[in-house]
């Protein structure tokens, strides 16, 4: 059944299907809609909805409800998460399951509440301290804000790692047709979780290791399982990718004006398609090097200075030229501009 | 075993090997003397006499103590540096039926975790807190703590802690005393074994309330750090007697639940229910088109007019036509300077960009969008502003101009309100992009009140007929009406 939903409240309504029932969170704009939302139906379904003192505090809680076996969320956006790196990098080291929502806001500094995708570094590349990743997704609807939100839980249980979901206020205000589909999610048994029973008393959560060695094969273990990630959960999509010549590429919000951007172009006579990648981390270098093999150069627009191309140059190694258009401080270009781009550089493309 | 005689006494809530060391895995990592192994062992006997070891899950926090979770034989959760109330309170709420502990230092509860402690004695988290003050960090090396004592010399107060440079020492008990929530707080000293039971007793009183469900107590234990005060152990804990208790006054700071207002009582949904999804709703096999047509808008005017609204009420009749569609509003600072709009787009294909730059059409509900927005229309579009007539100079040679002044003929209808609705119904006879039927059935979801639905019922109607009898048909720039 269909219904018009906010692509913020999507990410609620995925989390309760997807059976969390704890979350920790502190407002900001534009990420307090989803703690607003939660506020309504987590109690609702019997779980719990903190506001915490802080950001650093709502990680911790998070920390502590992960620790304990639950499904659990906590949602911000850029000065918000920069706070939560610490816990972030606990959770990671601890080998903890949650799920994160970085609506991200123009920065740097208190920047502005207007969409940027300028914590590209800092959730996909870390941000805290240590040899740890997020996997993290980039959902470009209100129905992927939906669907990457249950695959979320079940990505963080897999991988017992923070999963993050990286959107922006555009995708959060945005609102579409969301398609529910009603099912029973198992959740796995966690029996390495701390739940204040007999049968879990020997089990213990933590992420000190003193010896150089013992410390040593833990980040190995962390880093066997990234690579697990890398072979197994790429996600993309591509529109008009099979003849074309010039292939953008972009994720989010830029997809959405990217895939116009592509009507437009080839409209024009231009042969240009859209890769898409979903899973920012890991990135899908694969998928891009294979779309990427018969197209004569690859333009990538993103809302920042420059971050995801280098995942994309990295990729392709110097196979195929690589331009960027970038626009910041909550400016999203139209189409029509991405189009115009892609005519002035000409040259450069084809 | 080995002749110690320390083993065999050992609470059962201890490990009876230190497996988790590295090495020497008969004694603790603490320094003799230390202050942290006599509160564990107070810790562990009421842990053990209340029969509460297989509820406990201990919090260890970063400090001496980190290493807490070698010794207890209990659920462990060791934290970040400051943030074991936070953590205790998610523990907590997630396992109910737990005992949870908040074991941390002076430098993890009164600095760094400050906020923390406070906003967990303030929600009346029904959780323990054993604070052990020893007046310096000592994981670290010694440095000043925000408890170490006036002329205190630390590695980071070399001339001894000046009032004028870090302030006082924290008093975290009267701190915390001045919440009205907190259930227990007292003060204890482990200078002597008269104070050492007077510290048992309220280390198990602390639990003993948590198991009751009785809410939040703090514990504060005044301890001997023999290694960072170089002193050596019976010198340190007399310290503690002769100095530090002078500083930190012992005693019972709070004891008595707190009386708190009943709270609402939340509805319980199931899940399909918080979803809004009708479990049992049949899949349409073939759903009812009617003639609709892909649109791009832009709606504008002031906040209050119900722009969004009627880019909400387009969008779930779309929706409900089986069509594609995005609705995208202006939030922020431009929202608070009064202005308000909106991008719809409507569609029988998967939608691009949701962000319309150059709209097919304009509904401008007030004079300052139309200027605002006229010039971004596609040529061959259509704009519909909200008057009888157009601005003096006005003009947009690229799209056809109507005016329906929808908020006249809302206030005729006897409510500003609905000059949306009006101009919705406008907007559909215009351009056909939805039918008629599809909004009168969104509005009668949408709007509850029987009063006012007649009245979104007469605005839709007036909408329509002043489309038909006052537009001039001349007018049209198409022969179908009008193009994009
Ligand atoms: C974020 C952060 N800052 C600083 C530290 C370093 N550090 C570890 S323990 C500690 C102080 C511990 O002192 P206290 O809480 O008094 O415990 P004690 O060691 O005296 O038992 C500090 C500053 C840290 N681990 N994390
Ligand atoms: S340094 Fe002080 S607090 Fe730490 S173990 Fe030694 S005596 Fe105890």
């Amino acid at each position: 059944m269909r219904q018009l939903c906010k692509g913020n409240v999507a990410i609620v309504k995925g989390a309760v299907l997807a059976g969390c029932r704890a979350f920790y969170g502190y407002p900001i704009t534009p990420a307090s809609e989803i703690a607003e939302y939660a506020a309504l139906l987590i109690p609702e379904v019997g779980g719990t909805f903190l506001q915490a003192e802080s950001e650093v505090s709502a990680i911790n809680m998070v920390y502590g409800a992960s620790s304990a076996g639950m499904r659990v969320m906590s949602a911000s956006s850029g000065p918000g998460l920069s706070l939560m790196q610490e816990g972030i990098s606990y959770i990671a080291g601890s080998e903890l399951p949650c799920v994160l929502v970085d609506v991200v806001r123009g920065g740097p500094g208190l920047g502005n509440i207007a969409p940027e995708q300028s914590d590209y570094f800092s959730m996909v590349k870390g941000g805290g301290h240590g040899c740890y990743r997020n996997l993290v997704l980039a959902p470009a609807s209100v129905q992927e804000m939906f669907d990457l939100t249950v695959l979320a839980f079940d990505l963080a249980d897999r991988y017992r790692n923070p999963v993050v979901i990286m959107t922006d206020g555009f995708v959060g205000q945005m609102m579409e047709p969301l398609d529910i589909k009603m099912r029973n999610i198992e959740q796995p048994a966690k029996d390495w979780a701390v739940k204040g029973t007999a049968e879990t008393r020997k089990n213990l959560i933590t992420s000190i290791f003193l010896e150089t060695d013992v410390l040593e094969a833990h980040v190995n273990k962390l880093e066997a399982k990234y690579q697990l990630a890398q072979e197994l959960e790429t996600r993309c999509d591509e529109y008009l990718t099979e003849d074309a010549d010039v292939l953008l590429v972009g994720f989010g919000i830029v997809s959405r004006v990217l895939r116009s951007t592509v009507d437009q172009l080839r409209a024009q006579g231009l042969k240009a398609g859209l890769f898409r990648p979903i899973t920012l981390w890991p990135f899908p270098s694969r998928e891009l090097c294979k779309t990427a093999q018969h197209v004569k150069s690859v333009m990538v627009v993103e809302l920042n200075t420059g971050m995801m191309v280098q995942d994309v140059k990295l990729a392709l190694n110097g196979t195929v030229p690589v331009e960027f258009y970038g626009r910041t401080g909550g400016n999203v270009p139209a189409a029509e501009e991405v189009t115009a781009q892609v005519f002035a550089r000409m040259s450069a493309l084809v | 075993m080995n002749g110690y005689e320390v083993i065999h006494e050992k609470s059962p809530a201890f490990y009876d090997r230190y497996l988790r060391k590295d090495e020497l895995q008969q004694q603790t990592h603490y320094c003799p003397g230390c202050g942290h192994g006599i509160v564990h062992k107070l810790i562990a006997e009421a842990l053990t006499d209340l029969g509460l070891q297989d509820r406990t899950i201990l919090v260890s926090p970063v400090g001496c103590s980190v290493f807490a979770y070698y010794y207890f034989d209990v659920g462990n959760v060791q934290v970040a540096h400051g943030r074991a109330p936070a953590a205790a309170t998610a523990l907590k709420r997630s396992r109910p039926e737990s005992i949870v502990i908040s074991y941390q230092g002076d430098g993890d509860l009164a600095a760094i975790g400050t906020a923390e402690i406070v906003h967990a004695a303030n929600r009346g988290e029904n959780i323990c807190v054993f604070f052990v003050n020893n007046s310096v960090y000592g994981m670290t090396g010694g440095q000043m703590a925000p408890t170490s004592l006036i002329g205190e010399v630390t590695t980071t107060s070399p001339w001894g802690r000046r009032a004028s440079n870090e302030g006082l020492p924290l008093h975290v008990c009267e701190l915390l005393a001045a919440l009205e929530t907190p259930t227990y707080i007292e003060r204890v000293a482990l200078n002597d074994m008269k104070n050492i039971m007077k510290a048992k007793r309220a280390v198990k009183k602390a639990l003993q309330i948590q198991k009751d469900g009785g809410g939040f107590s703090l514990v504060e234990i005044l301890s001997p750090c023999p290694t960072i005060m170089k002193m050596d152990p019976v010198v340190a804990r007399n310290w503690v007697g002769e100095t530090l208790v002078k500083a930190f006054p012992l005693g019972v700071f709070r004891d008595r639940r707190p009386e708190l207002p009943p709270g609402p009582k939340i509805p319980v949904k199931t899940v399909a229910e918080a979803l809004e999804v009708e479990e049992s709703a049949p899949e349409i096999a073939s759903p009812r088109r009617h003639h609709t047509r892909d649109l791009t808008l832009k709606i504008a005017g002031f906040g209050g007019q119900g722009i969004l609204l009627m880019g909400q009420l387009l969008a779930e009749m779309a929706l409900r036509e089986q069509m594609e569609v995005s609705w995208l509003p202006s939030y922020g600072p431009e929202m608070r300077s009064g202005s308000a709009h909106c991008h719809v787009s409507l569609s029988h294909e998967r939608i691009g960009s949701p962000l319309i730059t150059q709209p097919e059409v304009l509904i401008a509900m007030n004079e300052l969008s139309l200027h605002k927005f006229a010039a971004s229309v596609v040529s061959g579009g259509l704009i519909l502003y909200n008057h009888t007539e157009l601005p003096v100079g006005f003009s947009a040679p690229q799209a056809r101009v109507v005016c329906v002044p929808a908020s006249e003929i809302a206030d005729r209808l006897g409510s500003a309100k609905v000059a949306n609705v009006v101009m919705l119904a406008a907007l559909l006879e215009e351009t056909e992009c939805l039918p008629a039927e599809s909004a009168i059935s969104v509005l009668e979801t949408v709007v509850k009140n029987p009063r006012l639905l007649e009245l979104n019922r007469q605005a839709m109607k007036a909408g329509r007929d002043y489309v038909d009898t006052e537009i001039e048909v001349g007018a049209v720039s198409q022969p179908d009406g009008y193009s994009y």
